[in-house]
């Protein structure tokens, strides 16, 4: 029997085991500590079973969060989302300047959110920059409060989460075939049909699955809701409400359960998100043989 | 745009680009060429000539750095490509993956607003033509390759343009479908009765297609001629070399009569037909593989001896290789079978003997 017989009928592909680290990896660290949690949060402190989440259900401060974060998180990526999308578009075509633009939009994604709240504070803040100059060229002259409160978390969501979604989309739109935009060209589609019937159509799956990453990072919004906003009213997301339970009451259960409510909140929304993706064209966009 | 026209004029059409180290080459120089309604011009040369630039620049796809364009009296090197409505078959078939094979073909319409009834209508006979019917709610990617090629001719020729524009369409195709693709592509050309440009690297496809060719390098035209002019009598001697003059033999001019010329190199004595001005004492003869005849020429004229090198058996015919005594090799076609080695004696007509100046003068 040659090698190439013998390859043909192996019943089992060594190389497959190569997956082993990552799947370990994936047990002892994801899998795990999440069923742990999932365990925990039908342990409450007191009450049947379901105990911690009829508590969430039926507490002022607890439930509400759920809406506060996603009045934070939904538009958030939206603004993401909706300025990376032409920003990338022009940039798809590569100019001298794409390389410094491109460079300039993404720094903030090296920064950490603590730095960016701490800069945002001082800048925004009401003896920032930013008022200040708005006051002393008189285009504003009213008080302006962006810092401490919902304003201050929105911007430094979108200024944390712009560079990942304009990366994502970039990537997206740069492999689309120029050449199928040059071809509706020659069927007489001017620039703006060129985008909504061509790379529009071709880029939907792309923009779902940005929006799906950039809405779960924003929904899980944590020390720039506690440095840039009001952690006590408007800005009082789920992660706050959870990290009280835990490293405030000490109870770990009521943590876990608030942790698995805003992790199904997150499901839900991608679900959504990705069923909706499922109505559009999901092949290669390449038009022809390369 | 309109559909009907009568010629579609090219003025001193050049197009620079940026080369390496910021100095900018010409790709496609003055290029100046009047197509008229109903012909068939193929642009031929080897790759990075400025055929497939020049494609472009008509299309629109590439703005001119000089010269003009025009369709008629109006002139449309100006105008956008969606302004222009010439119809495009891209190499890559450039087909749009999320549209099926109709949608693909009714783009155009869709964009010219045609109506829903319109637009099937014309789509289907569009269809037809190329030879899809049942194809109509496919999607690209599950076609084959000469399948999407006709998808692509389909697209461009349902929005009726004046001037249809392709940039070798068959080289993704292997060689017998590339063969009929061919004549479909010469069957709709004719049908439509509307101008066809046709890009090629491929003499054949040249030359068994075009009412007229336009050979190009490095930028810059050669010839414009009809293909049995372009075979026969190409103007220089980069167009022979590209359409198969494969013995090119640098010689020593001895006298002129005429268009007559006689020249010799070593033991080679060639009379032979000046297609140039000659300049200098030296000339190059260009003949073709197929136009030497083995045996002697009437009264010994243009006849050289040598022994057989090489044999290719090529089926009809084979391809020889003599070797002169003072080391001239020779390719020669002919449909005989012959051992290596033995000696023998080829003929060359004068008429196909082609005399050009000197390729270093």
């Amino acid at each position: 029997m040659t090698q190439a017989h013998a390859l043909a009928r192996a019943p089992f592909d060594r190389t497959l085991l190569l997956v082993v680290p990552a799947a370990a990896f994936m047990l002892l660290l994801f899998i795990y500590p999440f069923l742990y949690g999932l365990g925990l949060s039908f342990e409450p402190k007191e009450g049947g079973a379901l105990g911690n989440y009829s508590h969430f259900f039926t507490t002022d401060n607890l439930w509400p969060t759920i809406w506060t974060t996603l009045r934070l998180a939904l538009p958030a990526t939206l603004i993401n989302v909706g300025l990376a999308l032409p920003i990338a578009y022009k940039m798809r075509i590569k100019t001298r300047y794409q390389r410094w633009i491109t460079t300039i939009l993404v720094v903030p994604i090296t920064l950490g959110t603590v730095l960016i709240a701490e800069g945002a504070l001082t800048y925004f803040g009401p003896k920032g920059w930013l008022s200040q100059t708005l006051q002393l060229s008189h285009i504003y002259d009213g008080p302006i409060r962006l810092t401490h409160n919902y304003w201050g978390v929105l911007i430094s969501l979108v200024i944390s989460g712009f560079p990942f979604a304009f990366l994502l989309i970039l990537s997206y739109i740069t492999g689309i075939d120029p050449v199928l935009a040059r071809a509706a060209a020659t069927l007489g589609a001017d620039p703006a049909a060129q985008f909504r019937h061509i790379y529009l159509p071709l880029l939907a799956p792309g923009l779902a699955m940005c929006f799906c990453l950039a809405f779960v990072q924003a929904f899980s919004v944590f020390p720039s809701a506690v440095l840039l906003g009001s952690p006590a009213g408007p800005t009082r997301v789920i992660s706050i409400a959870a990290y009280e339970a835990a490293f405030e009451q000490y109870d770990y259960s009521l943590a876990s359960a608030i942790a698995m409510i805003m992790g199904f909140v997150q499901l839900l929304i991608v679900a959504a998100v990705l069923g909706l993706r499922n109505l559009f064209y999901r092949g290669p966009v390449v038009g022809g043989k390369g | 745009m309109k559909h009907d026209f009568q010629a579609l004029r090219l003025d001193a059409v050049t197009r620079r680009f940026a080369g390496a180290g910021g100095k900018a080459f010409n790709a496609l120089q003055e290029l100046t060429l009047t197509i008229k309604r109903g012909e068939f011009i193929a642009l031929l040369g080897p790759s990075g000539c400025g055929k497939s630039t020049a494609l472009n620049c008509i299309a629109g796809l590439l703005p001119l750095s000089g010269g003009s364009i025009w369709l008629d009296a109006t002139r449309i090197d100006t105008l956008p490509p969606e302004k222009r409505g010439f119809g495009m078959v891209f190499q890559n078939y450039a087909l749009f993956p999320h549209m099926s094979v109709e949608r693909n073909v009714g783009f155009g319409l869709r964009m010219r607003g045609a109506a829903g009834s319109e637009i099937a209508r014309r789509v289907g006979r569009a269809l037809k033509l190329v030879q899809l019917i049942g194809q109509e709610h496919k999607l690209p990617g599950q076609l084959s390759g000469g399948q999407q090629q006709r998808v692509a001719i389909a697209r461009a020729i349902v929005i009726e343009p004046p001037l249809i524009l392709m940039d070798e369409p068959l080289s993704n195709l292997d060689a017998k479908l590339r063969l009929e693709t061919r004549s479909e592509i010469r069957r709709i050309h004719r049908e439509l009765g509307r101008s066809t440009v046709y890009v090629t690297h491929d003499q054949d496809e040249a030359l068994s297609l075009a009412d007229r060719i336009v050979v190009m390098k490095d930028g810059v035209v050669q010839q414009i001629a009809s293909p049995q002019e372009v075979y026969g009598e190409p103007a220089n001697l980069a167009v022979a070399r590209f359409m198969g003059y494969r013995n090119v033999l640098d010689m020593a001019i001895e006298a002129q009569n005429g268009d007559r010329v006689t020249l010799a190199a070593g033991n080679i004595r060639l009379i032979g037909a000046r297609k140039q001005a000659l300049v200098g004492e030296r000339a190059s003869v260009a003949i073709r593989p197929e136009e030497i005849a083995l045996g002697e020429g009437p009264g010994g004229e243009n006849t050289i001896a040598g022994h057989v090198d090489n044999v290719e058996y090529c089926g009809r015919d084979s391809l020889i290789d003599v070797m002169t005594p003072s080391g001239t090799r020779l390719h020669v076609r002919a449909p005989t079978h012959i051992a290596l080695g033995e000696s023998v004696h080829v003929h060359v007509p004068v008429e196909r003997a082609l005399v050009y100046a000197d390729e270093s003068a």
